[in-house]
């Protein structure tokens, strides 16, 4: 009946959100270990699994709404479970792109420290877990918190931009592997931009109220 | 869990008189599972359950062709024991049918006749049948009461009980909510869900979400035809029929 | 248009509520005079048979004309006598017929058992009181309760064997599925889920014919015959509260008459208490199924 498909639903996108989690993490600590292995693992393996979860979270989404007809907050949380299992489809999609970014950086010279690439990938990754805390405890205060953390992403990524262009200014031959950066800052940020939205979904399943101001999610 | 309670359909024809009430019907119901019978009125699908217990034999005029096994066994056969298919094949009503008795007795009277007198064993089957129709807690302190002064939907839980208590291997429900307000139908439904482990359940409903809800397996008739039969979810979800899809999305009928 | 019809409405309004308030009335005064009529007659029966009623009336056998005192004891003990003797023959008759009739009326029998009764219904009593007494009282020699009870069990076949055949009828088709759908046999849906089903039914049919034979005389004049002492046997003659009342009140004797009242009053109320007894059962089973 409802009850147990929700459970359902709710145990596979937790686990799938899990998965996303680890694969995010694994491409930062890759290329930091410049461990080539765990970029590969990202790629060949872990990315196939969230796309099996994106399958059958849909179909179990289909099928609950076609037998049980949910309403009211049971509605809003599959409905909302729609959204997110694509959000996660969407981060395991730029944990593939940081992987492939950092495969072609660790068999190349580092360019500085990289340290506030990683900052920026540790509080995207946080800004992640939190939203599936929230989920999972239907908190909308930690659910709201994520929202602002945002920022904080957006312009740890500014600042590495910058930094980066002077680098390239210097020396024209670290333009692919500053190019490289960028798209891994790039890709975080758009990570945070997702568990933002994650974050909003919750506090749409627990109060109905969407508190999107702006949706200005183009293609990545 | 055992493998009994199958039943297998093929080449059904069925009349009342000269109507041909189901037409070349083959459909095979698996052990231990809730299978939906849908369709709009008259379609046939109260008669196909009847013809699983018989029941249609209380009718006069009536003819089948084609053969019904249960278990492997033609129950149709001229050597077939109705009263002992019966027992294996137990049915619930759209009405609610308590027996003009107490609680107990609703329960125990067909265990009587079975030649159970031991006391000890009426109430622990009772008390039992009671438990496994969820009816046990409401009624308990009352055994010794009329059942026709149930509610609807507990009267229902008791014809269920009652229905189990001999130990059917197939439960036949006839529109079994139909009289009932959603709790009560809410109720019977996860007590439908509880009880796949241990019987077959075959449910006739007019009420399509409710196949949708408590069903793995949908049958859709229409004028005597079997339309399709489909897991429950790929029915509702991709029909492999148009005239399912146009039924279930309410386009006719 | 609906301007005429509503004006029309309003010219005969004052006709159809003088119409209305006259069948009203009509209605009432029928229904008032049934009430008068059985009113009229226990007064009558009170007025007169009152004042003979006292302990000896239940406790005595008749006396001889003068005497004073005496009873009917003899006659009261004798109609219980041939009511339980009816009982014995008619119910189980009856309500089996009735039962069958109700269970298999597509038979081709079961019509011919449903008109054979119409007609038993219209035959007077006393031809069931000559029946009794060509098979009974010509074999036996002998004018019996048996033979009296016999006559009245008779008279109450048909009247059981309709009323339990609609009363089975009654009961709805579904409850007899449920019960074969459990894999009972017939005859035990019949027996443990219909008859008790339709059991109020069953049990007014069952008094009200109890109630008619009670008064019977026409019957009982060749068969149990009359007796003024205490029966002994159920192959010797008895006596019957309508028996003795027909004998008394054909008789010359102010004091016969006297006794006559008393005994029509008594067997009044007999059919009375018979009836509030069948209510009573009919409405406390209606109260356990209630759940009260």
């Amino acid at each position: 009946m409802l009850r147990e498909k929700i459970t359902e639903l709710k145990h596979q996108l937790i686990q799938d959100a899990g998965l996303v989690e680890d694969m995010i993490s694994r491409s930062m600590r890759g290329l930091l270990e410049k461990n080539a292995d765990m970029l590969y693992q990202v790629v060949k393996h872990q990315e196939p699994r969230v796309n099996a979860f994106d399958r059958s979270i849909d179909e179990l989404c289909v099928e609950t709404i076609a037998r049980f007809e949910p309403v009211a907050r049971d509605l809003r949380l599959v409905i909302m479970i729609i959204k997110m299992n694509k959000d996660l489809e969407r981060m395991a999609d730029h944990a593939v792109n940081i992987s492939e970014s950092g495969l072609y950086l660790i068999a190349n010279p580092f360019i500085g420290s990289y340290s506030d690439l990683f900052k920026m990938g540790e509080e995207a990754v946080a800004m992640l877990k939190d939203a599936i805390n929230a989920f999972v405890n239907e908190d909308v205060a930690t659910a709201k918190s994520v929202r602002g953390r945002d920022n904080i992403v957006d312009e740890a990524g500014d600042v590495i931009l910058k930094e980066l262009t002077v680098v390239m200014r210097g020396k024209k031959d670290t333009i692919p592997r500053a190019l490289a950066l960028m798209r891994i800052a790039h890709n975080l940020e758009r990570i945070a931009d997702l568990s933002t939205n994650i974050a909003e979904e919750v506090v749409y399943i627990v109060e109905g109220r969407d508190i999107k101001h702006h949706k200005d999610e183009g293609p990545s | 869990m055992d493998s009994t309670g199958r039943i297998e359909v093929k080449d059904l024809n069925f009349y009342y008189g000269t109507h041909q009430a189901l037409k070349n019907i083959s459909i095979t119901v698996e052990p231990h599972q809730v299978v939906a019978m849908i369709g709009p009125s008259g379609c046939g699908k109260s008669t196909l359950i009847r013809i699983f217990n018989r029941m249609n034999d209380l009718i006069p005029f009536t003819r089948v062709e084609g053969k019904v096994l249960v278990d492997g066994s033609d129950i149709y056969d001229k050597n077939t024991d109705v009263v002992s298919l019966r027992r294996k094949v137990g049915m619930v009503f759209q009405k609610s049918t308590p027996f003009p008795k107490s609680i107990y007795d609703n329960i125990a009277y067909g265990l009587r006749i079975l030649g159970i007198k031991d006391r000890r064993i009426l109430n622990e089957t009772v008390e039992k049948c009671l438990k496994r129709a969820a009816l046990w807690e409401e009624v308990k302190d009352s055994l010794g009461k009329s059942a026709l002064s149930l509610s609807g939907g507990q009267q229902q839980r008791l014809c269920i009980a009652r229905a189990i208590a001999i130990d059917p291997e197939i439960i036949l429900m006839d529109e079994p909510c139909s009289a009932l307000d959603p709790i009560a139908t809410s109720r019977i439904e996860e007590l439908i869900a509880d009880l796949k482990d241990e019987y077959t359940i075959v449910i006739v409903t007019h009420n399509m979400q409710q196949a949708a809800r408590v069903s793995e397996r949908t049958a859709f008739l229409m004028h005597g035809q079997l339309i399709e039969y489909n897991k429950t979810t790929d029915f509702f979800t991709k029909p492999s029929n148009k005239i399912t899809e146009d039924y279930i999305t309410g386009r006719f009928g | 248009m609906k301007e005429t019809v509503l004006k029309s409405f309003a010219a005969t309004r004052r006709r159809r509520e003088i119409w209305d308030k006259a069948m009203v009335t009509v209605l009432f005064l029928c229904a008032a005079s049934v009430l008068f009529i059985l009113f009229v007659i226990l007064w009558h029966l009170i007025a007169r048979g009152l004042s003979s009623l006292n302990p000896a009336f239940f406790t005595q056998l008749p006396k001889a004309v003068g005497e004073k005192g005496g009873g009917m004891a003899n006659a009261i003990i004798g109609t219980f006598v041939l009511l339980i003797l009816a009982v014995c023959v008619g119910v189980p008759l009856g309500l089996g017929a009735g039962v069958y009739l109700g269970e298999y009326a597509h038979h081709r029998f079961a019509q011919t058992v449903l008109f054979v009764t119409d007609v038993m219904n219209g035959i007077p009593s006393i031809v069931f009181g000559i029946f009794a007494y060509t098979i009974c009282v010509l074999p036996m020699k002998a004018f019996s309760a048996l033979s009296g009870g016999l006559a009245l069990g008779f008279m109450m076949i048909p009247m059981i064997t309709r009323t339990s055949e609609q009363f089975v009828k009654m009961v709805p088709n579904q409850l007899r599925e449920a019960g074969l759908a459990l894999g009972l046999p017939k005859w035990r849906v019949v027996t443990g889920i219909i008859v008790p089903s339709a059991i109020g039914g069953i049990m007014t049919g069952i008094m009200v014919a109890l109630a008619r034979v009670a008064g019977e005389t026409a019957p009982l004049l060749f068969t149990a015959f009359g007796n003024l002492h205490y029966s002994q046997s159920l192959t010797q003659p008895i006596s019957a509260i309508p028996l003795q009342i027909f004998n008394y009140a054909v008789s010359p004797y102010e004091d016969w008459h006297r006794q006559a009242w008393a005994g029509a009053l008594v067997l009044i109320v007999m059919v009375f208490l018979i009836n509030i007894w069948a209510q009573y059962f009919v409405y406390s089973r209606k109260r356990w199924s209630a759940g009260k």
